[in-house]
């Protein structure tokens, strides 16, 4: 019985997106931490990107809406701090997906180039280290002159 | 001098004060910056600056959450920020300074970001959990705002005559409220003795180091005059406080409690 909840509220709170990147779950992109069951209680523990990311509001209605769906009555979404949210955490599976999105993913160790989502070339340049969000930094590619974003290393 | 021993993590507890304090800088800082929404000299310095508003506003949500808790009167994060006064806030005197031209606001960002990598990095290691908790976010996206104040100092010092002149009026025209962020007070003395805090008097190097090699690549004069104004942490604030603190707490002194 308490595995089948865990089991639903795995998949249900899994398929909760980013309401900025869409094509990304939270467990992609490393926000949600853990999901607990004891007896009837269920506990999903997220993590913010930046600290004043306002996608977590949402995000956390998401997250009640999918433990509702999935049968929770007694259910709580809990907010840690620690270990401070790193893009060391996003999947290689997520980051690919993040490309053909259209936004650059992190890099690993933040070292390498930065490639173009639409032409895949290396020849890119920063604009500005802030883009449309917190988390991203706008850059133009110089091979086919695209203005994209890049999700920043963190 | 004395050398302590690491203490484990979650032994003590920050007072009130304290974490009201650093809730305060944040919070007065995200709403100056908020100020430039619409107004920056491009779209993106525009996005940037809206970006770090939302990044010290973070940190001052979940400080002042923290701080109502520590107080235990019940006052959340809003009741903290819009029913305080003047003399009731704490922030350092530097954050409260006018937004001016783009040069003054570049300076006094600087300015408090050199010394919030100090600080965020000293309270990573923080006796109190929640504290190091914050910290560890906050030292990650600091570092970036101090990267974008650096190199707009640097851009706009080692620019054209007008703006060389201006950003070292902007310079020399806060430099005296800078003093502050290092100078320890009761309230620091009592954390940094249960290891809750950091000795700020130790960021004395290090910042003066950092904001020095900045000043000097933008071919800007650092000024030599040591003297430092002091209040905000006592709540003695210059002018401007008020009425920033009238804007922001419009809605809610004239319609308290007011929620959508």
């Amino acid at each position: 019985m308490t595995t089948t909840l865990l089991d639903r509220v795995r998949e249900e709170v899994g398929k909760v997106v980013d309401p900025e990147i869409p094509v990304l779950t939270i467990a992609d992109i490393g926000i949600l931490r853990d999901v607990n069951v004891e007896g009837d209680r269920v506990t999903v523990t997220i993590t913010p990107t930046y600290s004043g990311c306002p996608a977590m509001d949402a995000i956390r209605g998401d997250v009640a809406e999918a433990m509702e769906r999935a049968g929770c009555v007694d259910g709580e979404v809990r907010t840690v701090l620690a270990p401070a949210w790193t893009t060391d955490w996003m999947t290689e599976g997520a980051k690919r997906k993040l490309l053909d999105f259209g936004i650059a993913p992190p890099r690993a160790l933040g070292v390498g180039p930065v490639l173009c989502p639409r032409c895949r070339s290396d020849a890119t340049h920063t604009v500005s280290e802030f883009g449309s969000t917190a988390c991203k930094a706008l850059v133009v590619c110089d091979s086919c002159g695209e203005p994209f974003d890049r999700f920043k290393e963190l | 001098m004395t050398v302590r021993s690491p203490t484990p993590a979650g032994v003590a507890t920050a007072s009130f004060p304290y974490v009201l304090r650093h809730g305060d800088d944040n919070l007065i800082l995200a709403q100056q910056l908020g100020e430039w929404i619409s107004q920056g000299p491009e779209l993106e310095s525009d996005i940037a600056l809206a970006n770090i508003a939302v990044d010290h506003l973070g940190v001052a949500r979940m400080l002042l959450t923290y701080a109502g808790e520590l107080e235990g009167d019940g006052r959340d994060e809003d009741a903290l920020a819009m029913g305080r006064t003047e003399r009731q806030y704490t922030n350092l005197l530097l954050v409260e300074q006018p937004n001016g031209d783009f040069a003054t606001t570049m300076a006094r960002q600087l300015f408090v970001d050199a010394y919030q990598v100090e600080l965020w990095a000293a309270l990573t290691g923080s006796a109190d959990p929640t504290l190091a908790g914050v910290s560890g976010k906050a030292i990650k996206e600091a570092s970036y705002h101090l990267r974008h104040s650096s190199t707009w100092v640097i851009r706009l010092g080692d620019g054209t005559e007008e703006s060389h002149h201006r950003m070292q009026r902007a310079v020399d025209d806060l430099w005296r409220f800078t003093g502050e962020m290092l100078t320890p007070d009761a309230v620091d003395e009592q954390m940094a003795a249960i290891w809750v805090g950091p000795d700020i008097a130790a960021f004395r190097r290090p910042w003066t180091e950092r904001v020095t090699a900045v000043l000097d690549q933008a071919t800007l004069q650092v000024p030599t005059d040591d003297y430092a104004r002091l209040g905000g942490r006592s709540g003695i604030h210059t002018e401007h406080l008020g009425h920033l603190l009238g804007e922001l707490q419009w809605m809610q002194r004239t319609y308290p409690g007011m929620t959508w």
